[in-house]
Parts: structure tokens; C-alpha cells; sequence
């Protein structure tokens, strides 16, 4: 058992790998949630609406986020345990929508851990952007802000 | 695929307090490990009774992140155009247990919360609910209409 590392709190990550968004994982991350609108799943409906290729779902940010976030919450010494964690929120925020072919690279951002209660709420953001020519943050894509609830030991 | 042949709405048109839609999402144990392998979230209180229950669940819960991703389908299908959800965002307000055998039932109905004619938005309440109990909250999603 540990406990979480309150130190972490403003902690920012350098930009992780990039994510490369293709068609088929589009499809079936749409398929999952039961998204059946056309612009997921057929290219010409997509291109038809004015995108260069198959749109994402809006909650399809979290699969790009989570790889990200994976930098802090499986740091040992920022004591996350796993089984004690609930998620409380989570936020998108789409400055365009993610499409096919994208390049995606995360900036994380730890921006909060309150403890109150016997819970502490760590609360993450991930800045996605447009990986540039060179691999570096570009267009600022969407942002993920999401909170998880962390019970203590004796709660 | 006709059904989805639906133009996005005019926001000069629409009144708050006005019904989107509803629709039901059932959900099995066989569509969380689906969406376990799409989302990349194998945590295993969502698919392993022995583990869920081992940490103080009733049983298997839905992932969260599936109850919120499949609600706003409602409101992709009723913009027309799901690339026009700008913003999205919920409260986790209580776990979904997915029996087995047999299934949970997510109910979501869509209503519009608030207009914004100088940004061009609308934004959907949605009402995410099992049972008659609601396990989503403060769920919107900001539709950009111009």
C-alpha cells in the first residue's frame, strides 16, 4: 500500500509518442459504443460533410488520453493504487474533431490532487495536439480533463 | 442508412426545455469485454466477477467511460454531423452493475439545456438512467449549429 504522492500536483510531461488514428480502430472503437452515424464508419459520408476522413466518436479522445495519463498513473512513486480508484468525471473539449490519419501528440498535465475525506481527487489533463513534421505538439486538437476518486487506506 | 440522413438543426428555432430524443442501450457482459478491447481499458472490474467483487463491488460495473460514450450517440445522431460536439462532459454518479446472465438497460432522453446564439451553440442535458435511477450527472454535450 501507498499513499498518493502529493508532490505531483502541477507536474507536466513531456510530449509522449505519437498516436497514430487509423480507420479500422475508428470503426470499431464506433461499433463499441453503438455510434452508428455514417461520418464513423463510411469515407465518402465523412468527406461528404466536409472531413478529410472518418471522425472520431467525441469520447474516442479517452483511448489517445489514456496513454498519456498511463506516464503518471503507473509511476510507482506518485502511489496511485488502481484497485482503490473510481472515476468521478471527465471532460472533452474538441478544438476540431480527431479524424483518421491523424498524428496525435499528448501533453500531460497533473493539475490537481486535493485530499479531503479520506479521498484525494487527482485530477488530469491532456493537452492532444497535431504531432508537427518533426514530432512536436502542433494544432491543438482536443482536451481530456478527467478526475479519478482515490480511497485511502482506511477508507 | 437513411435514417441518418438528418439535417442539423437551426438554432434560431430551438427552446430550451425542448426533447431531443431517447433511446435504450443494453448492455451485456459480452459488450463491455467489446468495448474493453476497442477503448484499451482493461481494468478488470469490468469483465472478472472474482476481482470486482474482491474490491467491494456488487459485481462486474460498465466502464464508466461506455455508459458516457454510447449516451451521446443521441446527440451526434440529432446534429447530424457528430463531428459538431465541441464539448462533453459528465459525472460518474453511480456504477452500473451488469448482471450475468441477463443484461442492464441505460436509458438516455436529451433535452436542450441552454442556447448561445453568439457562439452558435446549443447544449444537451442528457438524462443517463438504470432502473429509473440516474448513474450519469451534469451530462452535456455543446453542439456547434453555425
Amino acid at each position: 500500500m501507498t499513499t498518493i504522492n502529493l508532490d505531483y500536483a502541477g507536474r507536466t510531461y513531456a510530449p509522449n509518442a505519437a498516436y497514430s488514428v487509423g480507420r479500422e480502430k475508428l470503426r470499431e472503437f464506433a461499433a463499441a459504443v453503438g455510434a452508428t452515424h455514417p461520418a464513423h464508419h463510411d469515407v465518402d459520408a465523412a468527406r461528404g460533410s466536409g472531413y478529410p476522413d472518418l471522425v472520431a466518436p467525441p469520447t474516442f479522445a479517452v483511448v489517445v488520453a489514456q496513454r498519456a495519463e498511463a506516464q503518471y498513473l503507473q509511476d510507482e512513486a506518485a502511489g496511485v493504487d488502481f484497485s482503490r480508484v473510481v472515476h468521478a468525471d471527465e471532460r472533452f473539449t474538441h478544438h476540431r474533431p480527431i479524424v483518421a490519419g491523424d498524428e496525435l501528440v499528448t501533453v500531460l498535465h497533473v493539475d490537481s490532487l486535493v485530499a479531503r475525506a479520506g479521498i484525494t481527487l487527482v485530477t488530469t489533463r491532456c493537452e492532444i495536439h497535431a504531432a508537427g513534421a518533426d514530432g512536436t505538439p502542433g494544432e491543438l486538437v482536443s482536451t481530456v480533463v478527467s478526475t479519478l476518486a482515490v480511497r485511502g487506506e482506511d477508507a | 442508412m437513411t435514417e441518418h440522413a438528418v439535417a442539423t438543426p437551426d438554432l434560431g428555432s430551438l427552446e430550451v426545455g425542448q426533447q431531443i430524443g431517447t433511446r435504450e442501450v443494453v448492455v451485456d457482459r459480452a459488450r463491455l469485454v467489446r468495448y474493453a478491447g476497442a477503448s484499451g481499458d482493461f481494468n478488470p472490474i469490468h469483465w472478472n466477477e472474482r476481482v470486482a467483487t474482491q474490491v467491494g463491488l456488487p459485481g462486474v460495473i460498465a466502464h464508466g467511460m461506455f455508459s458516457m460514450g454510447s449516451a451521446v450517440a443521441l446527440v451526434e445522431d440529432w446534429a447530424g454531423d457528430p463531428g459538431r460536439v465541441v464539448d462533453y462532459q459528465t459525472r460518474f454518479a453511480r456504477p452500473v452493475p451488469v448482471p450475468d446472465p441477463g443484461a442492464a438497460t441505460l436509458v438516455v432522453t436529451g433535452v436542450v439545456g441552454a442556447l448561445d446564439a453568439e457562439a452558435g451553440t446549443a447544449r444537451v442535458d442528457l438524462t443517463v438512467a438504470v432502473e429509473g435511477v440516474r448513474v450519469l450527472a451534469k451530462c452535456q454535450a455543446v453542439v456547434r449549429l453555425v
